[in-house]
């Protein structure tokens, strides 16, 4: 069921004015800033489908930038986030493309800092609920509802196991799992949502297994 | 969990108890929350809800592109004269859901129910029954689990997006959420809210979504209006023991299967219907400098 909870129903509280096109775009351009985990210097969106047709009239474009300013879907400075963002000194800039996408309400962030870079794309699915659905290249189906952490390692056996023992031993249940690799044998990524906050210490512990080159993680 | 609204209503019905009674130990059991912290979250957002309305029909918000506001401070004058011709509860419940979509538009804080181009319809029904109906503030908040335990059928088996499925998703689901939660408010059993839920959104099957510059104002705003309306009217047919012919989970279906076949001009993309118009272009000129179509 892609709906689990009430609140995705009656809910979110937000800044009008579109549940998808305001609220979910927040939400994309948060869980981005999230998994970036620190303030980028610039900011590419790309707006497909019914985004690219309305983004100006819905805030979609000041929505999504007050997620990669780490806003909440309520949170009133979204409505400024433009300003925000430059005296941030956080170049955004915004794309609207033609190409068809599965889903008519998609964006694609790209955040980079230095060398460092990470692209995401999203769907807003509806009522402010949201999926990403790429990182990196690499396909997924994250909600963002949940804790989660993120796991890229190189595709071997063994890594999966190992990363399920340390999460078992601090007992901590896996609610949903997936991993997703672009080529046998090279990088690979594992999703995994969890029930509860992951500490830092947890995905040191993670990020010290053979074979594991980066842990971030999504609270709650 | 339940799948359709013939479970929810077994489930409510086989234990003698209210559909929100169904949604709040559904929501307890999956979040691993305690009621409490269940109840007090939807208690927030209750208070939102009663501010975007106080907000909407005392001030004359007014949306940045000029297009939407002041009209459920008019209707609150309307009524204050005594001179209406359908009913001052109707008119209220209306007012008030024109009061939140306004408030939307101008990028005010309001609870997204089920989302937030149909964030009228639900509240305004249950504050224009406040005074008729006089419920405590745990039965409010138990209109409130009511109307999201249809919205959660309607979300998992169809779509609540105006993007996928057109109007009808979303002010349709709407005033279907509405109509099935006031009549548990008012006394009614689970079977009859799932009549009013059906008679609701048979009637607006089929609506598309077309708004004036890919704005959420014109025609949102009106349509939250008629659809508070759409939602009191079925209500009062299914508690006066009137069904439908074609049962809830059907016209949810059927409610899906034309949105898959709405043309994508239809669906969110400001590309046809009303938007499409020539003072629907002229609008959209006016407040971009240029009509999306040409681009």
């Amino acid at each position: 069921m892609k709906y689990r909870t009430v609140f995705d129903i009656i809910g979110p509280i937000m800044i009008g004015p579109s549940s998808s096109h305001t609220a979910g775009a927040a939400r994309i351009g948060r869980v981005a800033r999230t998994l970036f985990a620190e303030k980028p210097d610039r900011a590419d969106i790309y707006f497909y489908g019914s985004f690219a047709k309305t983004y100006r009239g819905h805030g979609t474009d000041v929505a999504i930038v007050g997620g990669i300013l780490d806003f909440d879907t309520f949170d009133s400075r979204i409505t400024n986030a433009l300003t925000i963002a430059k005296e941030e000194k956080i170049d955004i800039h915004f794309h609207e493309e033609e190409a068809l996408t599965d889903h008519p309400n998609t964006a694609k962030v790209v955040l980079t800092k230095g060398e460092v870079t990470i692209e995401l794309v999203g769907i807003s699915i509806g009522g402010g609920k949201i999926e990403i659905i790429e990182l990196n290249g690499f396909k997924l189906k994250l909600s963002g509802n949940h804790p989660a952490i993120l796991v890229v390692h190189n595709d071997r056996y063994g890594v999966i196991a190992g990363v399920s023992n340390v999460l078992a031993k601090h007992e901590i249940n896996i609610g949903h799992m997936e991993v997703s690799r672009k080529e046998k044998g090279k990088e690979a990524l594992m999703v995994i949502e969890v029930d509860q906050n992951v500490p830092n210490t947890i995905l040191k512990e993670l990020e010290s297994l053979p074979n594991i080159v980066k842990v971030t993680k999504i609270h709650d | 969990m339940f799948r359709n609204v013939a479970e929810l209503v077994e489930l409510a019905e086989s234990q003698d108890i209210p559909i929100s009674e169904v949604m709040i130990r559904q929501e307890v059991e999956v979040s691993g929350k305690s009621r409490e912290v269940v109840m007090n979250q939807m208690r927030e957002n209750l208070k939102v809800m009663r501010a975007a309305v106080e907000r909407g029909i005392s001030e004359n918000v007014r949306s940045v592109s000029g297009l939407t506001g002041g009209d459920a401070v008019k209707l609150q004058e309307y009524i204050k004269k005594g001179n209406f011709l359908s009913s001052d509860v109707l008119l209220d419940a209306v007012s008030k859901a024109v009061a939140t979509n306004e408030v939307n538009a101008a990028m005010g804080t309001i609870c997204a129910t089920p989302t937030a181009g149909a964030a009228g319809v639900v509240p305004g029904v249950l504050f224009g029954l406040e005074a008729k109906l006089n419920p405590t503030e745990d039965e409010m908040i138990g209109y409130l689990f009511a109307s999201g335990a249809f919205g959660f059928v309607v979300a998992n088996n169809a779509s609540i997006s105006g993007a996928a499925g057109g109007c009808q998703a979303e002010v349709g689901s709407a005033t279907g959420m509405a109509a099935a939660a006031l009549v548990e408010l008012a006394g009614g059993t689970p079977s009859q809210s799932a009549e009013a839920m059906a008679i609701a959104l048979k009637n607006m099957l089929g609506l598309v979504c077309d708004p004036v510059a890919g704005l959420v104002e014109v025609p949102c705003v009106k349509r939250n209006a008629m659809g508070a309306s759409n939602a009191v009217v079925a209500a009062d047919m299914a508690l006066a023991g009137i069904t439908s012919r074609i049962p809830c989970d059907e016209v949810i279906d059927a409610m899906y299967k034309i949105g898959q076949t709405m043309p994508e001009a239809l669906r969110e993309t400001a590309q046809g219907g009303l938007a499409a118009t020539p003072t629907g272009r002229e609008l959209e000129a006016k407040i971009f400098g240029v009509s999306l179509d040409k681009k």
